[in-house]
């Protein structure tokens, strides 16, 4: 089964990856909450993947259709749309908390804010 | 089964993401997020997927980067540097991962097999070939995510929601005196919190650039919001729909604001107000629903709504959708208007 027929998937899993490396590897806090955003989109992508039908197109019916058109899958679709707009709650829930830190600690450097809790 | 602009774009974005990884420079690294974003959406129509093309965009490159703007300017500019170029431990659990990751790949149906299982699965079917009878709308997906599983709509509308108190609840309490974002952040005060020191050798210009980018934000925002409204209402028929058109409607807010400043935009819509309407979207949808089951239905059963089911259906999509928008819109702005109010120029802020 090896072929161009996966190049999406492993794409997808080369752009998953930096976001993971970003997330373990930078003490940053904005770099931290970008790293994830990489990640949330090359999920949201791995499904669409899946979605995607050869010869097919966008699944909206085409009017006087009676079967003979071919549709990408819409279920995915309908639960990455979704899942964006949680996304960027959640990323503005994560922002919020990297002001509230910074405000607390006057950093946003990871190791910084340990050692200071470290003193107090 | 590949075509050029799908391997070109995946491209582009491999190189995005490297950028971002190394970029030190958050702000640099903020403009790349949007430029990922856009490709992605790109990408997206490619695969088909419309209505996630223009979340994608509207979200990926307007909101978000906005928000991490806001960010920016109340915080730091720059990350630290790394005490090592590239970190080992976490590179090896990336590739062990990503290699484990790709082996579970090899067993995936090819990209764009009509024979997958995801495409011959009875609900799939079912959507595709019955929708139209069921539901009407030729948007297959605003159907789905309205009416066949408006149930879980409500539920991520509750989240969104959720998370907007949550964000409220962190910042919006006591707030730093004068640390208001009161002129626009292209004034020279405001900017320099944006741009840094080098800001000061811009003035004789600045005149010019506040000029221009004020005239055509006010050409710009009527035809966004329109936009904002012709996606929300158009969301059955074509690509669109509550979520879409909530962020829409929120960029040519924030964007006015950004240009003019927060306090003309909040004259317009007072956080008073937004924190209403966030609440009122959710309301109104859990309201739908219980009427349904009042009127002898299930929950969200749109179809006992009017006299045929089809027309009830068309109803009950409209009127869930319009409390997705005003939740959604309220939720991007009162976020927004949360970050941007904390002080691009607050007091507290080091460099």
């Amino acid at each position: 089964m090896l072929g161009p027929g996966l190049y999406n998937y492993w794409m997808v899993i080369v752009l998953m990856m930096m976001g993971l490396y970003v997330l373990m590897a930078k003490g940053n806090m904005v770099k931290k909450v970008i790293g994830l955003n990489i990640f949330q989109v090359s999920v949201i992508m791995f499904y669409v993947t899946m979605a995607k039908v050869r010869g097919g197109t966008a699944p909206i019916l085409v009017p006087g259709d009676a079967g003979e058109v071919l549709y990408s899958n819409p279920v995915p679709h309908v639960l990455m749309l979704t899942a964006i707009v949680v996304g960027i709650a959640n990323t503005a829930l994560a922002l919020s908390l990297v002001v509230r830190i910074h405000e607390e600690f006057g950093s946003i450097e990871e190791d910084e804010v340990q050692k200071m809790e470290d003193h107090v | 089964m590949l075509n050029l602009v799908d391997v070109l774009l995946f491209f582009f974005l491999a190189v995005t993401a490297l950028g971002l990884v190394r970029l030190r420079d958050l702000f640099a690294a903020t403009m790349l997020l949007s430029l990922f974003s856009l490709l992605s959406a790109g990408l997206f129509i490619v695969m088909d997927a419309v209505d996630v093309a223009i979340t994608e965009a509207a979200v990926g490159a307007g909101i978000s980067t906005m928000l991490l703007l806001a960010t920016l300017a109340i915080t730091k500019r720059r990350e630290k540097a790394p005490r090592r170029e590239v970190e080992l431990v976490p590179l090896m659990v990336v590739l062990v991962v990503g290699g484990a990751l790709v082996w579970g790949t090899l067993e995936m149906p090819e990209y764009g097999d009509p024979d997958a299982p995801s495409q011959t699965s009875p609900m799939t079917r079912h959507f595709l070939e019955k929708s139209r009878d069921e539901v009407g709308a030729p948007n297959i997906v605003t159907s789905i995510l309205a009416s066949y599983r408006g149930y879980d709509t409500f539920g991520e509308a509750t989240v969104i929601f959720t998370a907007a108190v949550g964000a409220l609840m962190l910042l919006g309490g006591r707030r730093p005196k004068d640390a208001r974002l009161t002129g626009s952040v292209l004034q020279p005060h405001n900017r320099q919190s944006l741009a840094g020191a080098g800001a000061d050798e811009m003035q004789p210009k600045e005149l010019h650039l506040n000029r221009i980018l004020e005239v055509a934000t006010k050409s710009l925002v009527p035809f966004i919001m329109m936009f904002g409204l012709y996606v929300q209402f158009h969301g059955d028929y074509g690509p669109g729909g509550g979520f879409q058109a909530g962020v829409i409607f929120a960029t040519g807010v924030a964007l006015y604001a950004l240009v003019f400043g927060l306090t003309p935009a909040q004259r317009v819509l007072p956080p008073r107000l937004l924190e209403a309407l966030l609440a009122l979207g959710v309301f109104l949808f859990g309201a739908i629903g219980l009427w349904t089951m009042v009127l002898g239905g299930n929950f969200l059963e749109y179809g006992v709504l009017s006299d045929g089911p089809l027309h009830g259906q068309h109803l009950g999509i409209l009127l869930v959708e319009l409390a997705v928008g005003i939740t959604v819109a309220a939720v991007m702005l009162a976020l927004f208007f949360l970050f941007a109010g904390r002080g691009f120029c607050g007091p507290q802020r080091k460099r």
